[in-house]
């Protein structure tokens, strides 16, 4: 059993809040997601935030450090883009294997220090794994239904690469997170057990839906019972949904999922749903209320916040969490 | 503490199918399969997706839990197709609701459909069949890939038929997954193989009960595993009763239910409810389902009798026919091409008739008068009239021995042999022919006569018994083998009746309809040339007893330096089968041989054949040797370059016989027939030489008006491309390679059209099948193609072969293109001709060599080349079936042949484009919307529109080294040998486009013929079609 399922057993683990939100506060410009290094690069680089682990790593180091501060028992590396079809919009393919390394690196220095000081919590580094911006079982295009923006293959090696380098960066687990689309997620855990055996590592797996709105189905159209069905297949240490919604919304279907699966369940929803200038307002405190209900359900095993979620937010819930006994769940098999 | 284990087999679409002990039987869904449903297979080939889906969507709304998918087939790019279907029902939430069953006995189509389907389906299905192996690693990728498994009770030894075989098979199969592979025990589903009851075999009687013995103890002993099976196997011996087939199965299901079977491959409409089965049929099923009684296959056989279903009576009609008179069933079999029981219908024809050749005579042709009725009246279509002519020649070919036996002289009745030969003489007209020729013996023979009788007399000649002043009808014969039915004419002079005095012709065509051969000699060749004489006698005398029954004699050739023939093999067959005698020369036959032929055999029509157009020159040129030679024999002009037009302007002023076209096969015989009944003949000549000449003032006033530029003006006139804005991109690779395909890689490339077209079936592929006239015929036609295809792919009748060159070139002296090496050592020099007729303002007289960068650019260009073959083995695959007597299948196999070779110029323009050359790589690359561009470049060949000049050829030749490399060969009249073969060039410039050259000038042509290096009369020869009058 590793060490986080040795941890598991014992509590609710707390995952971080956003990156994202977190990096805005920098308010870095052009010039500092280039850093000295990209200077001279032939595309506009701003709003590559996965960039930032190799040109503002400090700052980067500083979120992780935040969050565990905050009371996280895990903190996503900051590779939510970091494949060959995500990096395509900015030109830097070629950077993904440096990029996503680089992120697991000091996000594990990060944890490594905090775990040094408070052995008894240790910290652990989920490698993140976005859904990419491409979907393998839709059509963009209306009229052509038939048609793919991205293959199974096109997907698995682009994974393939993340995962490789995630787990060099020494990545404790790995989280498929934001799975809008489940074919894609089929790719990536068919990428992961791929290395997995090459490598003969047992490194966990989380994998994490998305239910895009109030229909309870994945954006590419599957139920919740589908949805965990189609991921069961291979052994992984939680299941869950993140994103989209915020804690209340996406409790029904937590409900649904954890009555379903004989894993450990996840949850990092949103800050509540965003405003009209695509903020999101609910407060730390309102966000601890509406999770204290799923605490109350004995729904999940592993709690966390996604957009508009801070250090803040984390704190709460981290607080919360210790007052509950984890959902009872089945070991991963081997 | 844990949560309690729930091993349910759970399987997704969009929505779950969970399968708990409390579940109904699974039902799965199988019209969207290509194997077992027609038209799912025809939507998929024609790639009718929307009807395709709604198969599918109906399937799910009726109720089907999980929908089985099948795309193999062997002319469907099964991998293609599986994702393009998946991929559809992806998007339609209403299908995609279900699990999808992945259905294959290929993995790579397998692996194909698990890419595309984010639910968790079934495959449909792995074994033991290859090894422990192949299986282990096939599970696993499918558990990698996130499906359930079918697993066929079958293994390295085969398919298991016992209980024992099934249990063995499955439980070895169970504990590799399990412990080896680690496969969730539930998502493993054994399909134990559901065979035939009631087959009248022995060993078939415990099929059933096998099965459900097995089925339980699979649920018994491997935990968690699931049972499947296809459902209508079982009733394959009752096909078009659908009463006694519906009962058995639900009969079956019934009891294998009971044993544990959870889900199954059922057609709901193919399966009645348990409950409501007729209680009598009920049991007879029940007892040969469980081998209740020895004699339970016959009982149910007899009752099933009684209660033939609707199903039967299809089966029934179609043997109906089998019922009619003799004559009828003849008839039936040449109009329907059914060659199934000709040889004991013209049997049972040749019992009643006095002379075999009767048979022939009258059953046989009546037939093929109807079918020459329905095809002259546009009811039936060539490759049914093909289809009728292989009856027939096998027809002919079961009473040829009779016939060869009927021609020896009869056995003298009551053994007086004098009397044995009066059957051939009139005997109206017997006792005054005996006077005159007891006249004729005594008077002093020719000195030609003498001498050949000298070599004839007593069976000299190889055994063959001659007589002299034979008494044959009305007329006396010079000499004559009775045994073969040849008569000898010296100098013409057939001796008759001064009274009885009619023209040669009508003579020579009573002894045709008789069954004789006439020779005719003149008295200088039998002094002169005795040996000659005596060799075209013997082989007169050895010659296969054929036509000459009839309508007349044609001799068909393709023309010198051509080799193309499968519209020549059509007409000839259309020709015989309406009573014509066939002389076919065959490809590549020499002027001479052609003349000398038609004058020896005396054919009533010359037919020339020819596909490219310096085969139009080899026309022109027999015309003036017939006319020369003073022979008047009307000749019939046909094959793809061929038109009306040069027949009237270039071939019919050179011959004072008729010379009429013939634009396709089904006007041969009526042009063949009015040109020898007496009756229409000179009428029917007269109309088509006026109208020919009508035809050519025409032409020739036509052509005078149309206005061309002088060369120089029209190379000022250039295609217009802007070269400052335009960078070539350097290929990929150059140099010269060979390219090596395997044939079933070619089909996806198919051009169908052309194939209907040489069948003479005019549409659009796939429109064609659907067509009111001809589309029944199509579908025929194209499942003839399709199955033979098959057999040409998986015995590799054909071998492919290809070699490309790309090259660093130039735009040289405006119309020539200069190819160099990479080092920039010339290596050739294309010359390629320019449209000279005067264009509407702004239009540009265009020549190939405006796609390429001007030298004085100083950019390097590129230009390629290529030569593909697929002819390899379609000679001999053709000969073997015309040797039996198959001329139906030898066509076709040739016409696949050119569609492989098209093919295979259609794939490596692909690969060119997208990866050799690559400079429309991004074709394939992210942009979607590129696809649906048409591609850029284009691959014209030598002696087609846009460079008619067919001597570019041998530059091709020389710079690829294509005889070397790949065998293909040119012809003097550079036709490439093997036929199937396509050669050309390569432009990748995106503004380069296909146009016609048009006419041109002399002043080109003999700007051309210096840059060629050749005379201009050798310039003018090649260039002849498309030389302007001037």
């Amino acid at each position: 059993m590793s060490r986080i399922e040795e941890a598991l057993q014992k509590r609710i683990l707390v995952l971080d809040g956003a990156m994202g939100t977190m990096l805005q506060r920098f308010k870095f410009e052009e010039e500092d997601f280039r850093g000295e290094r990209f200077k001279d690069f032939a595309h506009p680089l701003k709003g590559n935030n996965d960039l930032l682990s190799i040109t503002q790593p400090e700052a980067v180091k500083s979120v992780h450090k935040e969050y565990f501060e905050a009371g996280a028992d895990i903190v996503e590396t900051n590779t939510f883009s970091g494949t060959t079809i995500g990096m395509a919009d900015y030109h830097m393919e070629d950077l993904v294997y440096e990029l996503n390394y680089q992120s697991a690196k000091i996000a594990k220095e990060v944890a490594d220090e905090i775990s040094a000081k408070e052995p008894e919590k240790p910290r652990f580094v989920a490698g993140s794994i976005g859904p990419t911006n491409r979907t393998a079982s839709m059509s963009p295009d209306v009229n052509d239904p038939g048609y793919r923006a991205v293959t199974f293959d096109g997907l698995k090696t682009a994974y393939k690469q993340q995962v490789e380098a995630l787990i060099d960066g020494g990545v404790d687990l790995l989280l498929v997170e934001t799975i809008f689309d489940t074919l894609n997620a089929k790719a990536a855990l068919f990428a992961i057990e791929e290395v997995k055996e090459e490598r003969a590592v047992t490194t966990p797996v989380m994998v994490s839906g998305t239910i895009t709105d109030a229909s309870g189905r994945t954006l590419s159209g599957q139920t919740v019972e589908a949805f965990l069905i189609s991921i069961s297949h291979i052994p992984i240490l939680s299941v869950g949904f993140n994103c989209a919604l915020g804690a209340d919304q996406l409790q029904p279907y937590l409900k649904r999922l954890a009555q379903n699966t004989e894993a450990a369940v996840s949850a990092h929803p949103n800050a509540g749903l965003p405003n009209a200038f695509g903020e999101y307002d609910q407060t730390p405190a309102q966000m601890q209320e509406l999770i204290r209900s799923y605490m109350d359900e004995h729904l999940v095993n592993i709690i966390g916040g996604c957009c508009g979620t801070t250090p803040d937010h984390i704190k709460l819930i981290a607080e919360l969490a210790t007052e509950y006994k984890p959902r009872t769940f089945a070991e991963v098999s081997k | 503490m844990k949560i309690e284990e729930t091993k349910y087999l759970k399987l997704s679409g969009l929505e779950p199918l969970v399968v708990t002990p409390e579940s109904n039987f699974i039902n799965v869904g199988e019209r969207t399969n290509v194997t077992g449903s027609r038209k799912f297979l025809r939507l998929i080939k024609e790639e009718q997706y929307d009807e395709a889906l709604d198969i599918a969507r109906n399937q799910v709304e009726g109720g089907a839990q999980i929908i089985d998918i099948n795309m193999d087939e062997g002319m469907l790019d099964g991998v293609y197709a599986m994702t393009k279907f998946l991929n559809l029902i992806a998007a339609e939430p209403d299908i995609a609701r279900v699990p999808v069953m992945i259905d294959s006995s290929k993995w790579e189509i397998i692996e194909a459909g698990l890419k595309v389907v984010q639910g968790k389906g079934v495959v449909n299905s792995i074994s033991l069949k290859e090894g422990e192996a192949l299986f282990i690693d096939h599970a696993k990728k499918i558990k990698r890939y996130g499906a359930a498994v079918i697993v066929m009770a079958f293994d390295e030894v085969g398919q298991a038929d016992t209980y024992e075989r099934r249990i063995e098979i499955c439980k070895r199969s169970y504990d590799i997954l399990v412990d080896k592979v680690k496969f969730a025990p539930q998502d493993i589903i054994f399909d134990p193989n559901i065979f035939p009851v009631a087959t009248g075999m022995e060993e078939h009687r415990k099929n059933a009960l096998d099965f459900f013995r097995a089925t339980q103890w699979i649920r018994e002993n491997l935990p968690h595993a699931h049972v499947s099976g296809g459902v209508s196997n079982v009733s394959f011996s009752f096909r078009g009763n659908n009463t006694v087939r519906e009962a058995m199965h639900a009969a079956f299901l019934y009891h294998a239910i009971q044993h544990g079977m959870t889900m199954g491959i059922v057609n709901p409409e193919m399966i009645e409810v348990y409950d409501q089965v007729d209680k009598e049929l009920l049991t007879y099923v029940e007892d040969v389902l469980l081998d209740r009684k020895d004699d339970a296959t016959e009982r149910l056989l007899e009752y099933a009798e009684s209660i033939k279903g609707d199903g039967k009576v299809i089966a029934k009609q179609a043997q109906e026919w089998r019922s009619g008179s003799i004559q009828e069933r003849i008839i039936h079999a040449l109009v329907k091409g059914l060659d199934e029981f000709i040889e004991v219908d013209v049997e049972e024809a040749r019992q009643e008739v006095a002379k075999p050749i009767m048979v022939i005579e009258q059953h046989l042709m009546n037939g093929m008068n109807v079918v020459g009725d329905l095809f002259g009246s546009g009811k039936m279509f060539l490759p049914q009239v093909v289809k009728s002519a292989r009856v027939m020649k096998k027809a002919v070919a079961y009473l040829l021995p009779f016939i060869e036996e009927e021609k020896r002289p009869p056995v003298p009745k009551g053994g007086v042999k004098p009397t044995s030969f009066w059957e051939t003489a009139d005997p109206l007209n017997y006792g005054l022919l005996k006077e005159f020729v007891k006249g004729l013996r005594y008077q002093e023979p020719t000195e030609a006569e003498t001498i050949l009788w000298e070599y004839l007399e007593n069976k000299q000649l190889e055994g063959y018994n001659f007589r002299r002043q034979h008494i044959i009808g009305n007329y006396i014969a010079d000499f004559v083998c009775l045994k073969e039915n040849l008569i000898i004419e010296v100098d013409g002079l057939i001796h008759q009746l001064p009274e009885n005095k009619i023209s040669d012709e009508e003579r020579i065509k009573w002894l045709n309809s008789q069954g004789y051969h006439v020779l005719r000699f003149t008295n200088e060749e039998v002094i002169g040339a005795i040996d000659t004489v005596l060799q075209r006698i013997l082989r007169g005398l050895q010659a296969p007893l054929s036509g000459a029954r009839g309508a007349g004699k044609v001799l068909m050739a393709t023309v010198k330096g051509d080799v193309h023939d499968i519209g020549k093999n059509i007409v000839s067959v259309v020709l015989a089968c309406n009573n014509f005698e066939i002389i076919d020369l065959g490809v590549m036959v020499p002027p001479e041989k052609i003349i000398e032929t038609a004058q020896r055999e005396q054919v009533d029509i010359i037919g020339l054949s020819g596909l490219i157009t310096p085969s139009l020159d080899e026309m022109v040129y027999l015309a003036k040797e017939l006319e020369r030679l003073n022979i008047s024999i009307p000749v019939m002009i046909g094959g793809a370059t061929t038109s009306r037009a040069h027949t009237a302007v270039k071939i019919a002023p050179e011959y004072k016989d008729a010379i009429v076209h013939v634009n396709d096969a089904s006007r041969a015989v009526t042009v063949a027939s009015s040109l020898l009944q007496p009756d229409t003949k000179a009428g029917y000549t007269k109309n088509i030489r006026e109208e020919y000449d009508k035809l050519r003032e025409g032409y020739l006033n036509r052509s005078r008006e149309k206005n061309f530029l002088s060369i120089s003006d029209a190379r000022k006139n250039k295609f217009p491309i802007d070269w400052d804005a335009y960078v070539p991109l350097k290929p990929n690779f150059i140099g010269v390679k060979q390219i090596k395909v395997s044939l079933s890689e070619l089909v996806p490339y198919f051009d169908w059209t052309p194939f209907f077209q040489s069948w003479e079936l005019h549409g659009k592929f796939p429109e064609i099948l659907e067509d009111k006239i001809v589309g029944e015929q199509a579908t025929s036609l194209y499942a003839d193609a399709q199955s033979l295809l098959k057999q040409i792919i998986t015995k590799k009748w054909f071998t492919a072969k290809g070699i490309v060159g790309i090259f660093p070139a130039n735009q040289v002296n405006d119309d020539d293109i200069l190819v160099k090496d990479e080092n920039g050592e010339e290596l050739a020099t294309f010359l390629t001709l320019r449209q000279q007729s005067q264009k509407t303002k702004g239009a540009p007289n265009i020549a190939l060599a405006d796609f390429v960068i001007p030298e004085d650019k100083g950019v390097t260009d590129y230009v390629g080349c290529f030569c593909v073959t697929a002819g390899f083995g379609v000679d001999e695959k053709a000969k073997s079936y015309e040797e039996a007597l198959d001329d139906y299948n030898s066509i076709l196999v040739k016409a696949l042949g050119d569609r492989f070779a098209e093919a295979f110029a259609e794939y490596l323009h692909e690969r060119v484009r997208k990866e050799i050359w690559g400079y429309d790589a991004r074709e394939e690359l992210t942009n979607y919307d590129l696809i649906k561009e048409k591609y850029a470049g284009i691959r014209p060949a030598p002696g087609y529109p846009a460079c008619p000049d067919h001597l570019e050829k041998p530059t091709i030749w020389k710079l690829l080294q294509v005889e070397e490399q790949i065998g293909v060969t040119l012809t003097e009249s550079m036709a490439m040998w093997p036929a199937a073969s396509v050669s050309g060039y390569y432009f990748a410039n995106p503004s380069s486009r296909y146009f016609g050259l048009g006419k041109i000038k002399q002043d080109q042509v003999a700007d051309y013929a210096k840059r060629r290096g050749v005379s201009l009369e050798t310039a003018q020869k090649w260039l002849a079609p498309n030389i302007a009058d001037s």
